[in-house]
Order: structure tokens, then sequence, then C-alpha cells
């Protein structure tokens, strides 16, 4: 990664995905939709996709998002959808963090969160495709789902006093 | 594109009148008050000429007057310097829980030391109580400390009758006047005022400059020891250039503050009258004892440093308390202590404006803010109109 960048401070590119974010807005019937974050904490990203069948298949063929945060969660709502549109759905799993940072020419370390919603919001809408669908669903989905459904739950237990 | 400046709350250009009264001190005035030599002995009047001018310009003596290096350190000798040298008297502070983090951090590093530390809460307009302060002194209270004007909210506080509570009961106050000093007119004697800070770059002098007025008779260690300059209370080679400077800086504001005041209350007023009609939105600080130049405002469902960032897009330069632009994630505790919820607090902005600000800015800010929140909503999956 870059060393150019220091905290508080966005590269270049953060700051045109954020002016010009790509898919954003709602798909209506969506084949799966995956919401993460807390208002409380301040980032709260949906994700909807619609899926369709190429060569035999799963791919993304429309993804959008709508996001409530900053600047960095903009963007990295926007970013994901970049990378992981047109993709099969057993290629998009693999997207991580990293991508999203390296993507955006890097993030500040505080802001790493972000991309770690992005990608949670991308399991789970690919997660709950699965789910409504009846498919069966890949151990490491479903470990992943557990993972974000748990830390979600502590951030709700946490902030609940002051959000009543 | 042109660029609109409304962070002045936060620090501000330093007027070309103070830029020429310092030029000399960066130049062949250049000598240490310290020594006995003519270049030492010019730059020790000039020294003490600054002191006269500020010491006069809030009531005080000017052997009241410590020129420090900032307003946080000020506010750090204030309660690290009392605490320690008062001892055997009490342990026990008092600070509202709205004060700026070098109150804060100084008190909590304070707590580990072994003293007692009282937070005093505000209401839903940031103003203290000043019968909470009466009802939290104890016989240990050695220091009462409420900031005059919030930096955030711009709130002001009711200083004087803090500062007759304290005074009755024979315990000193201190007050951070950093957002108030050069704006609105202070009278250490009238207020009942024993230790006050103040900053140089608020008020269009240099950054490197701070006050700290401590009433006669008041015993307070050092921050900063070493060769006894500023009468032993604050060692270190004296800052000169940034002094003089500091000081012009007061006689204009000493000037113009009456007519500036006057003329920023307007354009605050045109400022919070149209941003209320923004959907979903609020007031953050009290509607009338507030300092003219703060205007701070909510827009539920929007994200601060989202709104700052396209402000900056638009070339205008605002500032946020919400939790994404700090470095912790943490919101702001001022809007907290103010009882403010989650959403409103996340979507806050502080426009400040100060001597430069015109009014066709603001009327370029008020033409641009609403398509921004507008835009914002629309990303956002939380619908504006679910929340009419």
């Amino acid at each position: 990664m870059e060393k150019k960048i220091c905290a508080g401070l966005y590269t270049q590119k953060v700051l045109e995905t954020f002016k010009n974010p790509h898919n954003y807005g709602k798909i209506k019937n969506a084949d799966g939709i995956g919401k993460v974050g807390n208002i409380v904490c301040g980032d709260v990203m949906w994700l909807y996709i619609k899926v369709s069948k190429k060569n035999g298949k799963e791919i993304i063929k429309d993804i959008k998002f709508e996001t409530f945060g900053c600047v960095a969660a903009i963007s990295t709502s926007s970013i994901i959808t970049d990378l992981v549109k047109g993709k099969t759905i057993e290629d998009a799993l693999k997207t991580t963090k990293d991508n999203v940072i390296e993507s955006l020419g890097g993030l500040p370390k505080i802001k790493y969160h972000c991309s770690v919603l992005a990608v949670d919001a991308l399991v789970e809408a690919i997660h709950d495709y699965f789910f409504k669908n009846g498919k069966s669903i890949p151990e490491n989905l479903a470990k992943r789902h557990k993972l974000i459904q748990k830390a979600k739950d502590i951030i709700e237990e946490k902030y609940k006093k002051w959000a009543k | 594109m042109k660029k609109i400046y409304l962070d002045y709350a936060s620090t501000a250009p330093v007027d070309r009148r103070v830029i020429k009264a310092m030029s000399s001190f960066l130049g062949e005035n250049f000598g240490n008050t310290m020594s006995l030599h003519y270049f030492g002995q010019e730059s020790k009047i000039a020294l003490e000429q600054s002191r006269n001018t500020v010491s006069a310009f809030i009531n005080a003596q000017p052997n009241e007057i410590i020129f420090t290096g900032s307003a946080t350190e000020s506010n750090n000798t204030v309660l690290k310097g009392i605490a320690f040298a008062n001892k055997e008297k009490g342990n026990h502070i008092i600070i509202s829980s709205i004060e700026h983090p070098c109150i804060n951090e100084s008190a909590k590093w304070l707590e580990k030391q072994g003293f007692k530390i009282t937070q005093i809460g505000v209401d839903r307009y940031g103003m203290v109580n000043a019968t909470d302060i009466r009802n939290a002194i104890t016989d240990k209270t050695v220091l009462v400390s409420v900031m005059h004007v919030s930096n955030e909210i711009g709130t002001i506080q009711p200083i004087g009758e803090i500062g007759a509570i304290c005074r009755e009961r024979g315990i000193y106050f201190h007050t951070d006047a950093s957002q108030s000093f050069g704006k609105i007119p202070i009278d250490v004697k009238k207020m009942k005022i024993d230790l006050l800070t103040a900053s140089s770059h608020k008020v269009y002098g240099p950054k490197g400059a701070g006050l700290l007025f401590v009433r006669e008779g008041i015993k307070m260690d050092p921050l900063l020891h070493g060769g006894g300059q500023e009468n032993g209370k604050r060692s270190s080679t004296v800052n000169i250039p940034a002094i003089v400077g500091f000081a012009k800086a007061v006689e204009i504001c000493k000037k113009e503050m009456r007519s500036e005041n006057a003329r920023l209350a307007k354009l605050q007023k045109k400022l919070i009258k149209n941003l209320l009609k923004v959907k979903n939105s609020g007031l953050n600080g009290h509607p009338g004892e507030r300092i003219a130049n703060n205007v701070n405002l909510w827009f539920a469902f929007t994200e601060g440093e989202s709104l700052v960032m396209q402000l900056d897009m638009y070339g205008i330069a605002c500032s946020t308390g919400s939790a994404c632009s700090s470095m912790t994630l943490e919101p702001s505790h001022v809007l907290i202590a103010t009882g403010l919820r989650p959403e409103q607090a996340h979507g806050s902005l502080r426009i400040s404006m100060g001597r430069w600000t015109k009014e066709k800015e603001i009327d370029y800010l008020l033409k641009i803010l609403p398509k921004i929140i507008k835009r914002i909503r629309e990303i956002s999956p939380f619908k504006e109109e679910a929340f009419v």
C-alpha cells in the first residue's frame, strides 16, 4: 500500500468516488438485500443485488447501494459495487477489505472499518439471496453471516442506552 | 473556485495590521527579554507594553497576565498548577461536561494522580446552571472551571453568577474564554473571575500565543520550570513577535468588537432562520444566549463529515461534531451532553463566521447547503419522508 496516506486525509480516488458515487439507489424486487451497520455509530449500508445465470453460473447482474455515513462509507459502498458487478457469486465472495482499500488508493487506518462494512454488506446480500431462494448455503458463507450478526448484536448492546 | 471560510471558531487568518506590528520583531528587534543589553531592553519594553494592552482589555493588572504558548497550555497550567499548589486546602475540582478536551484531559490526568473531579451537566441548550455548581462545592473544592462560550455550540455561560458563588465560598474560579475573548466584553473584576484563558489566533493574531490571567495572590504552580520568565509562572524564551501580534489583535478587537458583533448577529439570524427551513433540522446551543459568530445545526439523517466534504467541494469550509470526523469515532461530547439523539448528533454542522465573512458568502451557503443535504439523504437508506 502507498505510504502517502495519513490519518484523516483521503486519497484523490476516495474523494472522486464520494463526489460521484456509482450505483446508488434501490433495486426494486432485489434478489438479495444486505443491511449492515448501526445508526448510532453513524454508518448504515444497504446493498441490493440482482442475480442471473450466465454460462450456467450465477452472476451478480446488478448491484446498488444506499448508505448513510461518512466519506469513507459512501466511497467503499460505491467501490464494492464496481468490484463485483458482473462477477460470479463465487468470485464476488472472494472480495476482501484489502481489495476495497486498494481500489480506493488507500484509506486512513481509522476508516478501515468502512471497508469491512462494505464487504459485510455484500456477504449479507448474497446470504439473503441464498436464504430467500431456499438454496443450500455454503459453509463458509454461513459462518461469515453468523459472525456479522454477532458483531451487530454486540454493537446494538453497546449503544442501547444512548439509542433509547 | 472562490473559497469561503466559515470555520473561524477553529482558527482565523492574521489581520494585516497585526502582521505589520509584528514584522520588526521577526527581524531587527530579535532580542531576548532576559538580556541586559539594548536588544534585550527593546524586547522587554515591547513585552510589557503588550501586557498593558491585554490586561486593560479585561480590567486586570499587568502583573496578573502571563503569556503562554496557547490556550491549551493556559488551561493545562491552571488545572494542574492550582491542583498541586493547593493540595493542603483540598483535592476537589469542578468542571462542566462541555469543556474543551484540554480541560477534560487535564482533569482526567489529575484524577489518575488522586484528585477528585466533578463534571456538571448542561441543559438542552448547553447551559450550565449556576445552582448546580453551588450544590457540587464541598469543603475540599479548590477550583471551578467553566468555559465562557462553547467552541462547538456557542452558548454563553452565566460566568458572572458562577464567579459570585465561587468568590463567596473562597474557591478559585477559572474560565476558558478562548471563544469569547475579543468578541464580547470581559471584566474579570465584575465577573469575579480568578483565572482566565484566552488565545491569540482566534482573534486574528498569530498562532503560538495565549494568555493566562491569574488574579494577584493566587497560589499556582508553573507547568514549565526553567529560566523564570513570566514572573516564574511560565519559563521559556518569550515569543515576542507572537505576543506583540496578540496585543495588536486585542487593540483592534477593542475598537471594532461592538460593531463587528452587531454585523455578525444579523448574518447569524439570517443563517439560522433559513437553515431551519430544511426538514428535520434543529438548532444546537442556545437561541438567545449565544455568541454572534456561531451557528450550529443538526440535519437528521445526514452525516457531518459528508456534509463538510460536500461543502468543501463547493469551496465552503465548515466543521462538524460528527463521530466520523473525529479521531476516536465518538460523537461530540458536547452534543451528547445536550441530549441530542444519535441520528441528530451525526448530522451536526458548525458554521462559524468572522471578520471577513460577507453576506453574499452566507447567501451562497444558503443556496448550496439544502441541495447537499437533499443529495446525502438521497443516497441514504433513510428517506426523508419517513421522518416528517
